[in-house]
């Protein structure tokens, strides 16, 4: 058990700040959730800022210029002080160029997460606190919540289908103590429900899907084969060392992928095992050999700091999340002396992909996230 | 508006049956002022409030736009109501005839002031259009080399993006090679790099005569010189927007083949411009139709607009050197207050060397999109440079071009004065900065 039994969760939601930068993406979530602000604190408490990230083509992303005006319109009609700030630089050198970067050398990183982690509770933050704002808000379906002694949880959205507490995972509580999402209690139904009475232009905009930077005519294929040199490079068996045949696009090869890599002699799919970017191999195996028994996690983050020093040596229940919308998985994890925090699953899982953000929760309460960590 | 407090406090109970483990009791709970409950930032509660000034506004962005002087309105207001002064100039009744005259004598004005004859003002919609009609225009006059050789085209780097946009399409549509000009540390185009630049195969140069962002006036004279001695085919473009408003212009239309103005800048309304296309430099039309303009820019005369502008720019070339030494030393107090009372700040440019209404200082280690935040916030409405379509600050391509590096091209703030800026205002912004500037920094 990370935290003590006897932590209790606060009975109410804290929100505290009342002068609040709410980050618009010209999406419906943000717009609700500075409709909710500003009905709370009043509009002249609340300024809207959307953050231009991508300087370049996007389908609709969450930097176009069309989601710029929606958000501006939205903030108009709530009579909010909209900004638009211009991060593309941090955007460029903190997650496109690693985006692409890892993928060179056959990882697999999530750029929703580093843009959250650097970009918007860092960079966002800091412009926040230079220009007086006491938090920001988001339109993420996750929710905070403080305990009794006055330390902030962070807590699965209302919405399971909607959950993005995945992609806040890394968060601590000097962000925490800052950060609003007005959102997270309510479904996506609702907020559309919301969005519609209020007559917001965003009500019905579907959801952002992807990577925002990442056109859905190119594909990552396309973004990355005109950032990095693609190899072909050679299947081999996972078991026996054999070579299968050619594969293209080493780069592109993910482990864990099915995808394209056949069937083998038993008749069952074969799975990328490992991608070894530099000697253009990517070994493939059976569903058994695509499983691993855990996965090292390095960057590991905290909700609460309390906590690593009360973990200790011992192991610890946890569970697992994976991906964005991952089966979540009861784990145990240790930490070793290096920070970085070795993670047992109960049962096998398939592999992780070197690079992929491992979420974990906590066993006596599922909703809450306790940390984070980035797969070896 | 109304209910959505009830909503999310519907929604919080919702939450609670929803999710018994973790009861949200009543919704968002309001706890009086955030200062004493709030973690992290400090103080920010108290200086948020560096905003309350009392709502004096110091209006110090003169070069994005002027208000509209009285003059101007005034010409304006009869083409704009009533029955009889709405014609349009391109028919041949009284009512077209009416507006035609006031077109006419708009045009004749403008052309006296600048130095031009009557038939090389060509009205546009805008300056950004005048700059687009210069350039398209002329490049689509040019006829390809026998020899296949492709076009050249000399700008310097600071241009207005009206410039050096419509430049770099022209490039991307091919057959047109761009050399862009850095600029030296006082912010004047580096005219060694102009001359190396300025060959026989150029074919177009677009050197602005005022810097928008850093107030400098380019030396046109020795830049037409050189393009007259080496480039004798070459047609000669000068964004003329920031100067109409400081500068004598027949010297710079005299020194040029082709000028454009925005009447905006100084005093007269938006969405009305001029190109002025000197007369035996032939240009091609970019937007097409009925002809006007000598089939130079089709489209209906802005009537109530072209007549304002002259009554703009008629009214500031009266006025102009009074505003200028005036504004010059408003300008020169608010540099040095700031200077004096900011630490680390830097003024960009030779201050001889620019316009009276320019005042444009680097901030160390602040970000300008930042601060003009702050600085809306407490009454001052400056600029952090270009913005882009969306809104946001881009870092100032014309800092740049002056080997400024990305962090100090993201410093620059411009206060810009006009004929309107008051002592007040100055003593506004000397109050307000030192503050701002401090809060950045911590």
């Amino acid at each position: 058990m990370f935290w003590p039994l006897s932590r209790e969760w606060s009975p109410a939601c804290e929100t505290r700040a009342v002068r609040v930068l709410v980050a618009m993406s010209g999406g419906v979530d943000s717009s609700v959730a500075a409709a909710l602000l500003v009905e709370e604190f009043g509009h002249d408490q609340v300024v809207g800022a959307t953050l231009k990230l991508w300087g370049g083509s996007s389908d609709s992303g969450c930097c176009s210029v069309a989601d710029v005006e929606d958000a501006r319109r939205v903030a108009d009609q709530l009579g909010v002080v909209h900004h638009v700030f211009n991060f593309t630089a941090e955007f460029e050198e903190r997650v496109v160029a690693p985006y692409v970067d890892g993928h060179a050398i056959g990882r697999t990183p999530n750029p929703c997460i580093e843009c959250n982690r650097y970009l918007k509770f860092d960079r966002l933050f800091d412009r926040a606190g230079s220009l007086g704002f006491d938090a920001i808000a988001t339109g993420h379906h996750a929710r905070r919540m403080t305990t009794e002694e006055g330390r902030y949880r962070l807590i699965r959205g209302a919405d399971p289908l909607k959950d993005q507490s995945y992609v806040l995972a890394m968060l601590g509580q000097d962000q925490l103590a800052r950060s609003l999402f007005p959102v997270g209690r309510l479904t996506k139904a609702q907020v559309r429900e919301e969005a519609i009475r209020l007559g917001l232009r965003t009500a019905m905009k579907p959801d952002s899907q992807d990577v925002c930077f990442i056109r859905s005519d190119e594909g990552r294929e396309g973004f990355l084969g005109d950032r990095l040199p693609l190899h072909d490079g050679r299947l081999v068996d996972d078991a026996t060392g054999e070579d299968l045949g050619p594969v293209e696009a080493v780069e592109l090869v993910t482990v864990g992928q099915r995808r394209g890599m056949g069937h083998g002699d038993d008749g069952r799919r074969r799975y990328v095992t490992a991608v070894d970017v530099p000697a253009r191999r990517v070994r493939i195996g059976t569903p058994e050999a695509a499983n691993a028994s855990g996965v090292d996690l390095h960057t590991v983050t905290w909700v609460d700091d309390d906590l690593t020093q009360s973990a200790g040596p011992g192991e610890c229940a946890a569970i697992a999340q994976c991906s964005a919308h991952g089966r979540p998985v009861a784990c145990t994890v240790r930490l070793d002396g290096n920070g970085r925090l070795a993670v047992t699953f109960a049962t096998a899982q398939r592999r992780i992909a070197p690079g992929q953000t491992v979420a974990l929760y906590d066993p006596a309460n599922p909703d809450a996230v306790i940390g984070s960590g980035i797969a070896a | 508006m109304v209910g959505t407090g009830q909503l999310l406090q519907s929604m919080a109970r919702r939450g609670e049956r929803a999710n018994m483990k973790f009861p949200i009791s009543s919704g968002v709970r309001k706890v009086g002022r955030p200062d004493a409950q709030v973690q992290g930032h400090p103080g920010a509660g108290a200086s948020s409030r560096i905003g309350q000034t009392g709502g004096m506004r110091a209006y110090l962005d003169h070069a994005a736009t002027t208000p509209m002087r009285p003059e101007a309105v005034e010409a304006m207001l009869p083409y704009l109501s009533g029955t009889e002064m709405f014609g349009n100039p391109s028919g041949s009744h009284r009512e077209s005839r009416r507006a035609r005259l006031a077109v006419d004598d708009a045009r004749e004005e403008i052309a006296d002031l600048l130095g031009a004859d009557l038939g090389e003002v060509v009205f546009t919609g805008s300056g950004t259009e005048a700059d687009n009609l210069a350039i398209t225009g002329a490049l689509r006059v040019q006829r390809p080399s026998l020899d296949g050789r492709s076009g050249v085209i000399v700008c310097s780097a600071m241009e207005h993006h009206a410039v050096l946009n419509t430049c770099r399409a022209a490039v991307e549509q091919g057959g047109i090679e761009l050399r862009e000009v850095q600029t030296d540390r006082s912010g004047i185009v580096d005219l060694a790099s102009f001359a190396e630049a300025c060959t026989s195969e150029v074919r177009l140069v677009s050197v602005m005569a005022v810097n928008n962002e850093i107030g400098t006036v380019q030396p046109l004279d020795e830049v037409s010189r050189l393009v007259r001695a080496q480039a004798p085919g070459a047609v000669l473009h000068t964004d003329a927007i920031q100067a109409a408003a400081w500068l004598d212009m027949t010297p710079i239309t005299a020194a040029v083949d082709l000028l454009a103005l925005s009447a905006h800048k100084f005093g007269g309304p938006k969405g009305v411009g001029v190109l002025v296309v000197r007369n035996g430099i032939p240009i091609d039309a970019v937007i097409y139709g009925g002809g006007q303009e000598r089939e130079r820019r089709s489209g209906t005369h802005n009537v109530a607009g072209i007549v304002a502008m002259a009554a703009a720019l008629s009214a500031t070339v009266d006025e102009r050197s009074d505003a200028a030494a005036r504004v010059t030393a408003l300008r020169d107090r608010l540099v040095d207050g700031l200077m004096a009372s900011v630490e680390g700040a830097e003024e960009t440019g030779d201050r001889s060397r620019k316009v009276p209404g320019n005042a444009h200082l680097r901030f160390a280690g602040i970000e300008s999109e930042a601060m003009v935040v702050l600085l809306d916030e407490a009454g001052v409405a400056a600029s952090a440079g270009a913005a882009c379509s969306s809104g946001a600050v881009d870092a100032s391509h014309v800092l740049l071009s002056m080997g400024l590096d990305s962090a100090a091209a993201r410093s620059g703030v411009r206060f810009s004065l006009g004929t309107t800026s008051t002592d007040t205002e100055v003593d506004h912004v000397l109050a307000v900065v030192p503050g701002v500037v401090a809060r950045l920094r911590n």
